[in-house]
Parts: C-alpha cells; sequence; structure tokens
C-alpha cells in the first residue's frame, strides 16, 4: 500500500495508545451484521507498471484527435493547447489544493479565478461572471433557473437551433420546478423573428439564443434580444468564447446572461468532461447568481487580497434558500483556461477565430461542389456546419474513420431525426493535408458508394 | 521598496496579470493559415468593434506569474489538510499521467461508439467495481460533483414515486447535522425540507423520525458516518422505518472513506447514495473542483437512471439512450471522465485488501487524533468515532479564543486548519479528518501545534486574536469585500 | 447593548417607532451585534403591501443571513437608500440612520398588542 505510510507496527502502537487492543473495538459502532465477513470483489492491489499497463491498453482502443484527424465538434472540440498550460496546471499548489476557504493560504487560487472571472467578462461583454459551472448544459439550466426566479414568470422559450444536450440537461434539472420549456422551430438551423414573437407571452421568462448557433452560423443575435426586452423577458446568449475574438461580443448586443462551454480554453477533450461551464451576467444579477465568486479586498495591512464574496447566496450558508445547490466549480479547468487566455492574449484569439473561420469556410465550399453532397444551410460559419451526405452519414463517418478521419457527428447521433446530415468541425488544429485529405476521399466516397442510397431517401 | 528577505517577498503584493500586460506582447503565434485558403468577412453588426481586453504578455511571463501564485496556496503536496469531511489525502501522481494520455484526453464523446470502446471499457470497469464497494445494484457516472449527485437521486426518488404509486410525495427528511448542499438540493428537486434535530449523541433520533414520518415523505437523506464522524448504529431500524412508510432512504457518500471494505450502504438499507471520486477515491480536489459525483441505486431505480446508460451489447459498449422512465440527462455528455480514469487507477492500485487498508487506516488516525487531544480540547464525543474526529474550542472560547483564532493560528504554523463551525449542533465546531494518507509523525506534530496554540491562549493571547502572521496575506476584510464588490478588474 | 425605552420590539429583533400612522422599522443593537458586519440590505419596493410577522426583505453579514419580519401590516412608503452604499450603517446606528424601511400602517391598535415593549424585548434578549 504505497499510498499509506502507517505500518503495521506503527498501528500497533496507535491502537495501544488509542486504549483498545484491537481495531474491531473502535468499529463496534457498526452493527455485527452490517460489518462485511470477506473482502470486496475486486482483484488484488496492482503495482504502479501493472496500473499503466491496464489503462494504457484501454486507452490505445479508442481513436483520438493525435493519431487521426478529427472533425468531431459538436460542443466538444479539439483547439490548441499551449504546453505551458500543461505544465502549469500540473503544479500540485494549483492541483491539490481545495476550495479556498482560508483566504489566507489560498490567494493562489484566489487570484486566479479573479483573473478568471475578469477575462470572461471581457470576452463576453458582461460585468460580473463565476468561477464556473460544470458545463455549458449544467450553466444554461442555472441561467434558466435565475430568469425563472427574478422574473417571476414561468416560461422559458429554446429554440431548436440550441444544442440539444443542453436543452436536456436544462430540462432534467428544472423538471420539478413550475417552469415551462418551449421549443421554436428553425428554417434552415436559422430563427426567424415572427416564429419567436409568436411565442413570447407575458409569462415568458427568458429566451435562450446559441451564438454561433448548434449548427456553426453566426445569427444576429441582436433583434432576437431587442424582441426579448420589449416583452420584458431576458436573453441568455449561449457563447462560443472561442468565437470572441472576431464575433462581437453578446453584451454588445444587450444580453442579460452568457453562458458557455469553456473546454476548447485549454481543456482537453476527455470524452467529455471535465469540463467549464461559463456563466456571466449584467451586475444586476450579481446577487442572484449560482456558484462561487472572487472578490477584491486588504488585510489587516492594507495588501490587496482577495476572497470568496457573496456567499452569503451559497448553499453552506443559506441551506434551503441558496441561489444553487452548486458546491464546487470547476476550479482546475477555470485555471487551466485562465493561463490559456493569459498565453493567447487579443491578438491570439483573433487569430484562433479567423483560422477556424477560413478552414471551415474551405472545406465547406470545396465539400458543397462534390457531387451529391451538399451543404444546404447559408449564413456566415464560424468553426461548424451542416453537411448533407448522399447516403447515410454513419456510414460515412465509419468510411472516414477507416481512412483515419473522424469526419464529424452524424445528426442521428444526437437525436435529431436526419440520417443523411453530418455537422462538421473544423478548428484550427486541422492543416491543409488533413482538410484536402477529408475533400479527397468525400469525393472517393461519392463515387464508389453514393449510389448505394439516393441522397433524397 | 525591493527587500531582501524572503518572506518579505512572498508578502508583498502581488500584482495582476492585467497590470503585467504591455500592448503588442504575446505568448502564442497561431499557425499561420494557407493563403490560398478563403478570407471569411462577416457582416460588421457581427463583428467585433473592441478586441476584448486579455493580457498582452510573453509566454515566461505569464509561467513566472502564475508560477508565483500558485505558491501562495496550501495544498497537500505541501502538508497536513485535515479538512473534516472533505477528505484531503494524496493525490497519486500516475493518475493525472494516465488521464492526460492522448488516448483519454483527446478523444471526443462525440466520436462514435466503435472509436471510444477503450473509453466506455474504462468507464464500464469503474461503474462494476463501486457498485460491489457500495453493495448497491446499478450506477450512473455521469453527476459532475457530489451535489449534483444528490440533486440526480432525488430525481429519480420523484420519478420513482410518480411512476410507480401515480403522484410524487412532497417532501424530504434531513437531520440537523447535514451539509448544506443536502437541503439545496431537495428544493432544487421541487420538494419541501424537513430538519429532523438530532439526538443528544448526535445520532438520528428514531422518536422524532416516527414522528414525521407519513405518506408525504419522499425520503429521508442522511450522511454515514454522519457529520459527527460516528457511524448511525440504529441505521437498520431507520431505513426500515422510512421504507414501511413508503419512503426511500439516501446515503450522502461524503463519508464512505471509513465504510471502505468494512460495511457497504447497499447492506444497510440505503436506496441510492453518490461518492464523491475527488474524495474517497483520491482525484485532485483542483482548488475547488473538478469533481465526480457518481450515484449507486437500488434496482428498483434502475428505470430511472440518467440517459445514456452504458450497456453491453453484442461484446460491445454502448449508450442506451431509449430509456422512457429516464430522468434525462444531468451532464452535457457523459459525466467527468478525466476523473473517472484517475479512479479506476487508484482502485486498481489499491485492490480489495487496499481499499479496507484505507478505511482502518483512516479510522486509527481519527481516533489517535481523539485521545491525543483530549487533555487540551473538549471532545464533542468522546466516543470511538470513525474516520473524523470533532473536537470543540469551547474551552479556549471560556479562555477569551474563539475556534477562528485557532484556525488561523494553525496557518502560522503550516497547517490548514481543520473545517471550522461545521456541523452547526457542536459549539465552537473543528471537525477534524486526518485520512489514511498521513502517517503517525505528522499526526504527533499537528497535535503538538495544538497543545502549543492551547498554551499560547494563556500565555500570547494577542498572538492568536491577531493571526496568521506567516502567510502571504493576513486576515482580510471580508466585509468590505462583500459591500464593494469589486468581481472583475476592467470596470 | 442598547434597548431605547421608547420604541416597540418584535420576537424576531425588529424595532418599531410609530408617529402620525408611521412605523418606521428596523433591527435592533441586539442584532446587529449577533450577525457581525452587515454587508447587504434586500428590500421591498415602496408601495408593497407588509403583513404583519411576514417577511420583507432580508440582511445579510458575510457568512450569515437573516429575513426581516414586518412588525406591522400595511404598505411600504419609504426605504432607506443610504443602506445600499452604507450598509454598515445599520452596525453604527441601529436605531437612527441605520433604518431600514417606513410602513404607513393599517391596522396599527391590532398589530400593536402583538408587539414587546421595552421589558419583554430585554427579557427576551437576556434569556
Amino acid at each position: 500500500m504505497r499510498y499509506i505510510p502507517n505500518t503495521p507496527d506503527d498501528r500497533e502502537a496507535m491502537l495501544r495508545e488509542i486504549g483498545v487492543s484491537h481495531f474491531n473495538e473502535l468499529i463496534e459502532s457498526i452493527p455485527e451484521s452490517l460489518r462485511l465477513k470477506s473482502p470486496l470483489k475486486l482483484p488484488n492491489g496492482k503495482s504502479e507498471g501493472e496500473v499503466k499497463t491496464h489503462m494504457i491498453e484501454l486507452a490505445r482502443k479508442n481513436r483520438n484527435a493525435t493519431s487521426s484527424s478529427s472533425f468531431v465538434g459538436a460542443g466538444s472540440y479539439d483547439h490548441f493547447i499551449p504546453s505551458a498550460v500543461n505544465a502549469l496546471a500540473s503544479r500540485s499548489e494549483f492541483a491539490t489544493a481545495y476550495t479556498p476557504y482560508q483566504p489566507e493560504v489560498a490567494q493562489g487560487t484566489l487570484q486566479v479565478i479573479y483573473e478568471f472571472q475578469s477575462m470572461i467578462c471581457e470576452l463576453f461583454g458582461m460585468e460580473a461572471a463565476n468561477a464556473s459551472m460544470y458545463d455549458a448544459g449544467t450553466a444554461l439550466a442555472e441561467a434558466v433557473m435565475l430568469t425563472f426566479r427574478s422574473t417571476k414568470r414561468s416560461t422559458i422559450i429554446i429554440p431548436d437551433n440550441i444544442h440539444p444536450s443542453y436543452r436536456r440537461v436544462t430540462k432534467t434539472l428544472t423538471r420539478c420546478l413550475d417552469l415551462n420549456i418551449i421549443g421554436v422551430p428553425c428554417t434552415d438551423g436559422k430563427l426567424d423573428v415572427a416564429s419567436v414573437e409568436k411565442e413570447l407571452s407575458d409569462q415568458t421568462a427568458a429566451l435562450v439564443l446559441q451564438y454561433p448557433n448548434f449548427y456553426g452560423i453566426v445569427e444576429n443575435i441582436e433583434p432576437f434580444i431587442q424582441l426579448a426586452h420589449s416583452n420584458k423577458s431576458l436573453a441568455i446568449i449561449v457563447a462560443d468564447p472561442l468565437a470572441m475574438g472576431v464575433l462581437e461580443a453578446p453584451g454588445s448586443f444587450d444580453a442579460d446572461i452568457v453562458v458557455g462551454e469553456g473546454q476548447g480554453l485549454g481543456n482537453p477533450q476527455s470524452y467529455g468532461g471535465p469540463y467549464l461551464g461559463l456563466f456571466a451576467a449584467k451586475q444586476k444579477f450579481a446577487r442572484m447568481m449560482p456558484g462561487r465568486i472572487v472578490g477584491v479586498t486588504k488585510d489587516v495591512d492594507g495588501r490587496r487580497g482577495f476572497v470568496l464574496t457573496l456567499q452569503t447566496r451559497e448553499q453552506h450558508i443559506r441551506r434551503d434558500k441558496a441561489t444553487s445547490n452548486i458546491c464546487t466549480n470547476e476550479g482546475l479547468c477555470a485555471t487551466r483556461a485562465t493561463f490559456f487566455m493569459s498565453l493567447i492574449g487579443p491578438s491570439g484569439l483573433r487569430d484562433i477565430g479567423n483560422a477556424c473561420m477560413r478552414r471551415t469556410a474551405y472545406l465547406r465550399d470545396e465539400l458543397a461542389r462534390i457531387k451529391g453532397f451538399s451543404c444546404p444551410q447559408d449564413g456566415p460559419h464560424f468553426k461548424e456546419f451542416l453537411l448533407r451526405i448522399p447516403g447515410n452519414a454513419e456510414s460515412f463517418f465509419e468510411f472516414m474513420a477507416e481512412r483515419g478521419i473522424l469526419s464529424g457527428v452524424p445528426l442521428s447521433q444526437l437525436g435529431l431525426n436526419d440520417p443523411h446530415g453530418l455537422l462538421v468541425a473544423v478548428t484550427e488544429n486541422r492543416t491543409q493535408t488533413e482538410l484536402d485529405a477529408y475533400i479527397s476521399l468525400a469525393k472517393t466516397f461519392s463515387k464508389e458508394y453514393a449510389h448505394a442510397v439516393p441522397a433524397s431517401a | 521598496m525591493p527587500s531582501p528577505h524572503p518572506l518579505k517577498q512572498l508578502q508583498s503584493e502581488t500584482q495582476l496579470i492585467f497590470e503585467l500586460s504591455r500592448p503588442g506582447r504575446t505568448g502564442f503565434q497561431a499557425t499561420a493559415t494557407p493563403a490560398s485558403l478563403p478570407h471569411v468577412k462577416l457582416p460588421s453588426t457581427l463583428t467585433r468593434k473592441t478586441a476584448p481586453r486579455l493580457p498582452e504578455v510573453a509566454e515566461n511571463t505569464a509561467v513566472r506569474h502564475y508560477t508565483n501564485l500558485s505558491v501562495r496556496n496550501h495544498h497537500i503536496d505541501r502538508d497536513f489538510y485535515p479538512l473534516g469531511s472533505c477528505t484531503m489525502k494524496y493525490n497519486p501522481k500516475v493518475n493525472d499521467e494516465l488521464a492526460a494520455h492522448p488516448g483519454f484526453a483527446a478523444i471526443s464523446p462525440k466520436q462514435s461508439e466503435a472509436s471510444s470502446q477503450g473509453a466506455m471499457e474504462l468507464m464500464y470497469e469503474l461503474s462494476s467495481a463501486l457498485i460491489e464497494i457500495t453493495g448497491m445494484d446499478h450506477i450512473t457516472l455521469q453527476p459532475a460533483a457530489g451535489a449534483q449527485g444528490e440533486q440526480t437521486a432525488l430525481l429519480m426518488f420523484r420519478a420513482y414515486h410518480e411512476k410507480c404509486f401515480g403522484k410524487p410525495r412532497k417532501a424530504v427528511i434531513i437531520p440537523d447535522s447535514a451539509h448544506g448542499t443536502n437541503p439545496a438540493s431537495i428544493v432544487n428537486a421541487g420538494y419541501e425540507v424537513i430538519q429532523l434535530p438530532s439526538a443528544d449523541d448526535g445520532m438520528v433520533d428514531v422518536g422524532a423520525l416516527k414522528n414525521v414520518l407519513n405518506e408525504d415523505i419522499a425520503a429521508l437523506m442522511i450522511t454515514n458516518p454522519n457529520t459527527l464522524g460516528l457511524f448511525e448504529k440504529k441505521i437498520l431500524e431507520i431505513n426500515d422505518l422510512v421504507h414501511q412508510a413508503g419512503g426511500l432512504v439516501y446515503m450522502d457518500g461524503a463519508n464512505l472513506n471509513a465504510l471502505l471494505g468494512i460495511a457497504r450502504p447497499g447492506d444497510m438499507g440505503f436506496d441510492a447514495c453518490h461518492m464523491n471520486l475527488h474524495k474517497t477515491f483520491s482525484t485532485p480536489h483542483g482548488g475547488g473542483g473538478p469533481g465526480s459525483g457518481p450515484v449507486a441505486v437500488k434496482k428498483k431505480l434502475e428505470p430511472f437512471l440518467p440517459t445514456p446508460v452504458l450497456v453491453v451489447l453484442n461484446n460491445k459498449f454502448h449508450w442506451e439512450w431509449n430509456r422512457p422512465d429516464s430522468i434525462g440527462n444531468v451532464h452535457s455528455f457523459y459525466g467527468n471522465f478525466g476523473i473517472h480514469v484517475r479512479a479506476l487507477a487508484y482502485i486498481l492500485s489499491m485492490g480489495s485488501e487496499g481499499m479496507r487498508g484505507i478505511a482502518e487506516n483512516s479510522i486509527i488516525n481519527a481516533n489517535y487524533l481523539r485521545v491525543m487531544l483530549a487533555d487540551c480540547y473538549q471532545i464533542q464525543q468522546n466516543v470511538p468515532c470513525m474516520h473524523e474526529v470533532i473536537i470543540s474550542g469551547s474551552r479556549q472560547k471560556a479562555r477569551g479564543i474563539r475556534t477562528h483564532d485557532i484556525a488561523k493560528r494553525l496557518l502560522d504554523y503550516g497547517v490548514h486548519p481543520p473545517t471550522v463551525y461545521f456541523p452547526l449542533i457542536v459549539p465552537e465546531c473543528m471537525m477534524i479528518e486526518p485520512t489514511e494518507s498521513e502517517s503517525r509523525e505528522t499526526l504527533d506534530d499537528f497535535v503538538d501545534i495544538m497543545k502549543t496554540i492551547d498554551k499560547e491562549v494563556d500565555e500570547h493571547p494577542d498572538e492568536l486574536l491577531s493571526a496568521p502572521h506567516l502567510t502571504p496575506v493576513r486576515r482580510l476584510d471580508e466585509a468590505s469585500a462583500a459591500r464593494t464588490l469589486d468581481i472583475r478588474y476592467y470596470k | 447593548m442598547k434597548i431605547p425605552t421608547d420604541l416597540l420590539y418584535t420576537k424576531d429583533h425588529e424595532w418599531v417607532r410609530f408617529n402620525d400612522g408611521i412605523a418606521t422599522v428596523g433591527i435592533t443593537d441586539f442584532a446587529q451585534g449577533e450577525l457581525g458586519d452587515v454587508v447587504f440590505v434586500q428590500m421591498p419596493e415602496i408601495g408593497s403591501a407588509t403583513s404583519q410577522g411576514d417577511a420583507f426583505g432580508s440582511i445579510e453579514a458575510v457568512k450569515a443571513v437573516a429575513d426581516l419580519y414586518a412588525p406591522v401590516s400595511g404598505e411600504v412608503v419609504e426605504v432607506n437608500s443610504t443602506l445600499e452604499e452604507k450598509p454598515e450603517t445599520i452596525n453604527s446606528e441601529p436605531y437612527q440612520s441605520g433604518w431600514i424601511i417606513k410602513i404607513k400602517a393599517s391596522n396599527w391598535e391590532a398589530d400593536k398588542a402583538n408587539l414587546l415593549d421595552v421589558a419583554a424585548y430585554t427579557d427576551l434578549t437576556s434569556a
């Protein structure tokens, strides 16, 4: 037991000090019938070498973005992670600290979170950000609950071009509240003002918009926000932080709350978690925000210092009246995001955004030219687009995967009823060689396999 | 003014990264986009007019800045961290190395099942181990933290009563020693909270429980061992009573470390329990997350598990979505997989006998502190405890020093204070959880420090009242922080 | 600890000063001492109704929060806007400039019967 220092001799000596002759005397409060009579049915402890062998064997059964070209997105993206992010985040000082409840010995964590909050406010053009939520889906659910409490209205409009997972999570986490979620259909992946207007009522607490939307289209969210405000409803924007170097900030359009997925800010894809829910709002909602918030103050000697603040919102004080039941944030993921944003700076964020858009435009244009393929949704795209496949999108995925390209996410895998749709993501990590390989294989697919299932089927 | 003293340096005011920023500097160079690729022009309304004011610093400036911030943290690799209920055990390094392996770190949750079989197998292996450890029948790894695990289970309870009895019940009972997340999760799940006063011995008051049980009660939610570090002796009777009234019982697994290989929630009659992989199973706390809070359940709750459910179909791992009674997703994907990798590596390292070793050593360490501290400090229940011991600063308070001051003084000795003022039912409470990671010598050092502080109560009370003195900053004005609410750099 | 003799009190530690149909309400010196540094007061909107014994707002310290209960029924006619900028006024001057709201009482005589006089409140706080 390499992680437990005390030896059997140490234990014997300690039991003597405690005044018992056998360990079992310490657990007499556990009824005899409940004490396990035989060891747990688990393997015997393994050496570090054996553990590594076993785990790496499992790792090798997965295709990954370093051994295949990944165009898989839908909420998780292969963005570049500078080595300095990994190096700093692996420091025990950040990784093995607890929540900063004793601020005098947690200034490292606290100052990083303050810097994080400041940077998130800058990205989204907002006034107040928290220390993070679990992921974008849970951040959206919390935003919805905030608007429900603050407006005292009960309907939330979540259009159909919002990520289906975020919609599902929001529905689950609010299912016991007296709250009604309604959808709005989209045309070619886009929302029109008239269809949203039809759904607004004096019970509409909030309208949710995604920017860029689930299909990667950059819609003009401003008229929708104005529409919501004219109805005294709030506007919640689900925004991509990586797009904020090129896209106008949601705050400039008077968004009330902005949430988003912060994974792309220096966090690995890790099969879906741990991720980083971003949450920012107008100042007037600060006292109603969920999660932890760090503020500036001074110590008794007049030095600047950082503390958790507005703690009375939180569950450990307000208990059943708390703004949320959240206890941890995703501290280390937010820490990584802070390092990432410090390194890339405003120019890096802009360059990454442009790199995504140009690569996306190239691949989208070229694929649309291939016989049988089409990109049915127009409008500006950021780093993702919908591709219609001549044939079954899942078959296309398999065809490409066998040739080293993870080509996108079939819409059927996302619970959407469209066997031909494939959502293709292109980050700045994709090289022209990879893009051209994709195009060339798609051409082969078009020639050899397209006849099997007509595109209209 | 520059100062040559290293401690002075640590105690000098830090700059913010924004204050180090200089126009035109950067720590990043984007890979050039080939010139042949099209340029994209966004409509002007959608084009960013003012760049976000992120810092402009070179890579080495950022690295130095954050390295210097890092050393202002206490952390488990530095010294003792006996925060009760938080299980600050050692976080093995191999776990982090494995989680960073590209075969785990660089896989997308939305790539096909065929290309993710290793990840799914890992989750299946972890699930099976946790089911065995808890004595339950099924599990979901989806909840991202303990609090989310609580909410997930309560949503399942609600769905169970709706499905099996036509309507949900109204309220959930918690003891007054419960963690704050419990009542908050209960409200989020649409229930009322009924708080039950503990009996004098800190246990659930069975008589009082009987009085509140009726057909409106959906569940009892308790922590076992409870937040006083004591095993609920009458747990079988308690769980029977709740079941007889048609309710369900939930175990908050915050204190599971004490039970590994010794007793199992499933055998005690619990219908569901969460576990905190970041406590019991050694994954790093990360300065406040990411955690992971899987929920294990009995068979009758299986239909309500969050989607998707991991199953084996034709010898392949498969995510099953078509589950009409499921409560739905609670996470955007499958939960905090990177944490699952670390927890499985830990379980494999420790093995069956190691699990019991964790519990035994953590219980011995806590009892050792109980006995060694009893001379100087009030021990609330001076009977054998499980993995944590509750002491009270009431004797010191009578001499003018509060637990808050003792906690701050501990910082000067390089030790992180215990959890203080919780549970709420113990005056001047200190909740000490040494974990199995600490050696006898570390515990002896801690006892010496605690005894020294007790002496200081009489000899140098001012040192305590003004502590800490040797930390990067000293006592901070939390009231002014809450009043002025400076929460971002650029105003 | 100060307990002025010319005021009436609630068991929840609010005080009331009644003048010309208007009840001025605050929290007692004892209450501010128990809470510690007040950092925020959540106040009702002017024009909203209060009902004796019901919460009309809340008061927050750094690590504690307490509901504020209306000592009388009626309509809120004024809130103390000083508290938005300087909530700590409640700590320094709980009975004067730290007042919280003014209520136009609708049922004073009946409500008054349920309030504590200085002797009863002194008993309560020394219990």
